[in-house]
């Protein structure tokens, strides 16, 4: 397969949301024929160009998917099996984007706050993000202030991203943020906060950046924050 | 075109009775039309019975001749065997075929009723007395008086009713121009030339068959092609419950057997006024009154395709009338299902009707009630299902396609499990694939089934906000589906049709063609 027709193929897979090989698409009969994994591999054994890769492969494609899902063609599930598309191909590419000196969108800490075990919101989020560029690094459920903060600043994270579901635990959240600033990098941060029970006016209250309705509000957000 | 037809939803049946009360149910109506008999009001069907063993003797009863029939239980078991466990409903459009297979519980639901009064629905806006600036949208209903063009419409939006199965015309036609003499012609052409589904209904004059049974046979392509592929069947309420055998109706029974075209023996006693509101008498008295006129079509002819056609209604005790929406009612349809299941005879079945007269959450309630429930009984042909308002009295097209979206769920929600081997397989591969990831989310392994269609969509007319906005939704849908072209005949079928095929308006073909 030449470079072009290699391309190509690997941005079809990613708008048919194929993985692996194994993963069916949303057409029919592509199970068992190399997916965005197999072909990504293939494209740096041919060291094609990263930084190519990502603007003909991925950038492009999400966009394909993302106008799917806003005329109801693709679903919930379809957007997300893109994104995690998008996820592997950057795993796989993420070393070789770092020595060419291609940054990410930036690092975000994403995590669910003290007290709450609720995570599939959070989840959903985080291969959005990884989807959308961003390099996610996932601290999982019940994670206390300290950790969340500690874990920002030893990261050098541009993005937090907190989520609760229940009353009792969002106050957690305002703790976050008030660690932030006592040990002197709220500034640095932006803190984005999602959940059933929050809100514009939630976030506002405690001194977030911004509230997210869901992981694709989440995505909308932060192109609008011009990142 | 043997192997084309409407998939339907095969169901794993509720049953309400055991194996013991059925057989205890099939010796009560034996022994009932044993004694005391039925009572027959046509000569040459007293005859008939007769001559197959039957004890007849005339009686005079208020000055009207009658035959009272005793029917031997051996000469009933005998000719119920004779009925054909299996055979197809026809259609125009062979994919819209349908299996009836007494032995396989796959459902189909359709219209029904030929009722006198359409129920058209306009959304209009309406502003608070108390403040301006509320303005709501509400449904106002206008009743007319059911004719031709709106029996087109109605083939025309069933046509494209994706659940609904088949057409019995849910509305009458009352032109000026429409007589006794041209109604059946003008009633089937209007259907036939609307919809590719089944067509069935009641025959208003006898003479008339010929006629339509011409129109069907140039439609369907000939007669042996109508043979193969009835696209139009008949129904017959040939009991007058308690047990009283129609002069007329026999006669049609007697035609349309002869004419070789499938027939339903429908039966509709009102529990608490024509049959025991009790539900052993109930299903007792039906099943008696059903296996007579099985009984009847099979020794006209041996083997004609017929349906257990049970219609048990209950009576409101505040009013005497038919009371649909109700638990009896599904308790008397469930057990007629089993009764014709044991008979190894399809059966036709209703659901779908209640006393709400405009669409709404009473509709709704009742409806949804007797959908699910006589659909888990497994009957395989349940009339009466879309936009029956008022009883059986009124046809509103906004209703049946809220019933559409019902009736889908329905079927989808009674359909079979899928566990097999494979399936659990593939679920433990799912699993472990899922809980090796970082986010163990499953929805991107939901895509295949999504795909297969075996994930539900929302409901249709689902409202976001703080408002209901079903019937406003289901009124744009409606005017959406009538955009949509009739699948009229074809110029040539309609040549022939109009020269052969007498008493047909002809204002009919040329509003078509305008």
């Amino acid at each position: 397969m030449n470079e072009q027709e290699l391309i190509e193929k690997i941005a079809y897979n990613v708008i048919q949301g194929r993985v692996v090989a194994e993963d069916e698409g949303f057409d029919e009969g592509l199970e068992g024929e190399p997916a965005v994994t197999e072909l990504m591999e293939q494209a740096v054994e041919q060291n094609i160009d990263a930084k190519k890769l990502v603007v003909e492969c991925l950038t492009g494609s999400m966009e394909d998917v993302g106008e799917k899902y806003d005329k109801g063609i693709y679903l919930i599930p379809d957007m997300l099996a893109s994104a995690e598309c998008v996820g592997a191909a950057m795993d796989i590419l993420g070393p070789r984007l770092a020595k060419a000196g291609i940054e990410t969108k930036g690092r975000f800490i994403l995590a669910t706050v003290a007290g709450d075990l609720h995570d599939i919101g959070k989840n959903i989020v985080g291969i959005m993000l990884k989807g959308a560029g961003f390099e996610v690094i996932d601290l999982g459920n019940d994670v206390p202030a300290d950790r969340i903060v500690e874990e920002t600043r030893k990261n050098n994270a541009q993005f937090v991203g907190l989520s609760a579901l229940l009353t009792t635990t969002m106050r957690e959240m305002e703790k976050v943020v008030k660690s932030l600033q006592n040990v002197g990098i709220r500034d640095k941060v932006r803190v984005l906060i999602g959940g059933a029970p929050t809100s514009d006016k939630f976030a506002e209250q405690i001194g977030a950046d911004a509230y997210c309705r869901d992981a694709f509000h989440a995505v909308d957000v932060l192109r609008k924050m011009n990142i | 075109m043997s192997e084309l037809f409407r998939e339907g939803t095969i169901v794993k049946p509720y049953e309400r009775l055991s194996q013991e009360q059925i057989l205890r149910l099939h010796k009560a109506s034996l022994s009932i039309l044993n004694d005391p008999g039925i009572w027959c009001y046509n000569e040459r069907a007293a005859k008939l019975f007769g001559d197959h063993g039957a004890k007849v003797w005339e009686e005079i009863e208020q000055g009207k001749t009658l035959w009272r029939v005793q029917l031997p239980a051996g000469l009933v078991e005998e000719a119920v065997e004779k009925a054909p466990s299996r055979f197809f409903l026809g259609a125009r459009n062979p994919k819209n075929r349908l299996l009836l297979d007494s032995q396989i519980p796959r459902i189909y639901f359709g219209t029904g009723s030929e009722t006198n009064t359409w129920i058209e629905t306009a959304m209009e806006q309406f502003v608070s007395t108390g403040r301006q600036d509320v303005v709501i949208q509400a449904p106002r209903f206008t009743e007319l008086r059911g004719n031709t063009e709106l029996l087109g419409r109605a083939a025309q939006l069933c046509e494209n009713l994706e659940n609904l199965d088949f057409f019995i015309r849910p509305v009458n036609i009352q032109d000026p121009d429409v007589t006794e003499d041209n109604h059946d012609v003008n009633k089937f052409f209007t259907s036939l030339n609307n919809i590719t589904k089944h067509v069935q209904a009641g025959l208003t004059r006898l003479d008339r068959l010929d006629d339509v049974v011409r129109m069907a046979k140039i439609i369907a392509g000939g007669k042996k092609a109508l043979r193969k592929n009835p696209i139009i069947s008949f129904i017959a309420c040939v009991f007058k419950s308690p047990l009283q055998f129609v002069k007329d109706t026999a006669d049609k029974v007697f035609a349309i057997v002869e004419a070789g075209l499938p027939l339903v023996i429908s039966s509709s006693p009102q529990g608490g006024s024509s049959a025991p509101v009790q539900e052993a008498g109930m299903v007792a008295q039906i099943n008696a009154e059903i296996l007579a006129g099985i009984t009847f079509t099979q020794l006209i002819r041996e083997g004609a395709p017929v349906l257990y056609g049970s219609v048990p209604v209950r009576a409101r005790m505040d009013d005497l009338h038919d009371f649909y929406g109700c638990p009896e009612f599904n308790q008397y349809n469930i057990d007629c299902a089993q009764m014709a299941r044991f008979y190894k005879v399809p059966c036709y079945s209703t659901a779908g009707v209640g006393d709400a007269k405009v669409p709404g959450m009473q509709a709704l309630f009742e409806k949804l009630f007797t959908h699910l429930y006589v659909a888990m009984s497994g009957a395989q042909y349940i009339h009466y299902a879309f936009g029956l308002l008022d009883r059986t009295n009124s046809f509103c097209p906004v209703q049946a396609v809220l019933d559409d979206e019902q009736i889908g769920k329905i079927k989808h929600c009674l359909r079979m499990p899928k566990v097999s081997q494979t399936d659990v397989d593939d679920a433990g591969k799912m699993i472990a694939r899922v809980m090796a990831s970082s986010h163990r989310l499953f929805a991107r392994h939901a895509r295949k089934a999504i795909h297969a269609g075996d994930v539900s969509k929302p409901y249709r007319f689902e409202s976001r906000g703080m408002s209901d906005r079903v019937i406003e939704q289901a009124v744009n849908r409606l005017a959406e589906i009538e955009s949509r072209p009739a699948p009229h005949l074809s110029v040539d079928v309609l040549d022939k049709v109009y020269d052969e095929i007498p008493g047909l308006l002809p204002r009919l073909r040329h509003e078509q063609s305008i």
